[in-house]
């Protein structure tokens, strides 16, 4: 079956340099800096990309964090957590706005 | 649930196991041999480093059927080490200088010579481990005092506990195990077990509830500490992140959930040289229930026996002979190599 998505593509993911190596390059170094440990911590870093996965909804993103986060020892409740403060985000992002369209009804009623 | 074994399961069945290993189920594995990698490394052939450590299997009963078990260990199982073999075990020992006995099972402490023989080692003045699955303690009347006796004979002991809570123990371990775990390490705290100053030492052994790799290790204790001394009040000294081995039971889940092949790509792309420097065949060696000799426990649950055609059983022990042997290795060996490298005693590089 033909798919947009296929898993098996994940695992090539570093071959996007054959195309551009320089900025492939520097965008996996860079990659690998921001998942050490630092100011955070590599286990806190992956439950924000877990997150974040959710969020830009990429299913790669979302599997290859799933398996990171459960690799660096984290309970199924703060995956689940972490999902949750993504959708948490999105939905106050949509809701928050409709402050703008109250403003905005405001401005165009009697 | 039953053992492999008792269910006539075809992974019972050691060259099966050694076949889907280096071959695959249906689809070709295609992975490099371990050997090669080992050349590539400059690791082969494998050669012992110092005889440290003789690790014994007891038996293959044990009151636990975990899902993960590398021994296919059970009620079921009735292969027990006879006390003619402990002796031959024991003279070894004494004709040696390794430092360490190291007991494993199944349940160790279901043999019925057990505590007898680790009277015998502890005069011969060797250091005594056991791995103690820790339910063991509260199963019975006849093994509440176990806590006691290991620490009148200064015994380090070494249990599993896959994971801080209940939910992931009790999917691996069983039902009911995890409670059962928090009463019997609050048995060996109470007698000073994983106390400060008191040098009775417990270390616990993580490893991945399913088909994934390990944390690391620093970061599971602090971890495991945080939560146990936080909400069980439980106290220890070291904890060993182990990577799950495909064979036997862990295998069976491997090929049954699907994942198999990923799990095998894993381990084969984070194949770390260093790591398979440290590996533990190195300084120990496997005796089975039926005294035969192996490079490690897992060799042993495969049948692949020491290559020291003359000194393969620990009647004939021969300390010059197993240090010039060659390891026996295969592909299941990628599970002591990846990532941060595992071993009974937690990573290895
Ligand atoms: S893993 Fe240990 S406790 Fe569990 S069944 Fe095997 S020997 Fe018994
Ligand atoms: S499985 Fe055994 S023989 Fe193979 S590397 Fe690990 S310890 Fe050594």
């Amino acid at each position: 079956m033909k798919t947009y998505y296929d898993p098996e593509d994940l695992k090539k993911f570093g071959k996007i340099g054959e195309f551009q190596k320089p900025l492939a390059d520097k965008f996996f170094d860079y990659y690998g800096e921001v998942f050490a440990e630092g100011a955070l911590t590599a286990r806190e870093k992956s439950l924000i990309a877990l997150a974040v996965s959710h969020t830009v909804q990429c299913p790669y993103c979302i599997d290859a964090y799933t398996v990171d986060t459960l690799e660096k020892g984290c309970t199924e409740a703060e995956m689940m957590e972490a999902v949750h403060v993504a959708a948490a985000i999105r939905g106050g992002a949509s809701l928050v706005h409709g402050v703008q369209m109250m403003n905005k009804v405001k401005e165009l009623s009697m | 649930m039953k053992s492999l074994h008792a269910l006539h399961h075809q992974l019972s069945d050691t060259e099966t196991q050694i076949e889907i290993l280096e071959e695959g189920v249906g689809q070709k594995l295609g992975l490099p041999f371990f050997q090669r990698k080992m050349r590539d490394a400059g690791l082969f052939p494998l050669k012992p480093t110092t005889l440290e450590i003789l690790q014994l299997n007891l038996g293959k009963m044990c009151n636990q059927v975990c899902k993960h078990c590398h021994v296919d260990a059970g009620p079921d199982r009735k292969e027990i080490m006879t006390r003619e073999t402990m002796e031959q075990c024991l003279r070894a020992l004494a004709e040696s200088d390794i430092p360490t006995v190291d007991l494993t099972g199944g349940a160790p402490e279901m043999n019925p010579n057990f505590r007898w023989f680790v009277e015998q080692c502890h005069a011969l003045g060797r250091h005594v481990m056991v791995r103690c699955n820790l339910t063991i303690i509260v199963a019975n009347p006849k093994y509440h005092d176990l806590p006691e006796f290991y620490r009148d004979h200064g015994v380090e002991v070494v249990s599993s506990l896959p994971f801080y809570n209940a939910d992931k123990t009790d999917r691996q371990r069983g039902t009911g195990v995890f409670k059962d775990s928090v009463r019997a390490l609050k048995m060996l705290n109470a007698v000073g077990y994983g106390m400060e100053g008191t040098g009775l030492v417990l270390n616990l052994v993580y490893n991945p509830a399913g088909a994934f790799m390990p944390a690391s290790q620093e970061t599971l204790k602090r971890q495991f500490k945080r939560v146990l001394r936080d909400e069980f009040e439980i106290e220890f000294n070291d904890l060993y992140a182990i990577t799950n081995i495909p064979i036997s039971r862990y295998l069976d889940y491997l090929i049954s959930s699907g994942n198999f092949e990923g799990y095998m790509e894993k381990l084969v792309n984070s194949f770390n040289p260093i790591a398979a420097e440290g590996v533990m065949c190195r300084n120990t060696i496997s005796v089975g229930w039926d005294g035969y000799l192996f490079d490690c426990d897992f060799n042993q649950m495969l049948e692949l026996p020491v290559a020291t055609p003359a000194h393969q059983h620990i009647r004939d022990f021969n300390a010059k002979a197993l240090a010039e042997r060659e390891i026996v290795l295969n592909q299941h060996c990628y599970g002591c190599t990846a990532g941060s490298g595992s071993s009974c005693g937690g990573t290895t590089a």
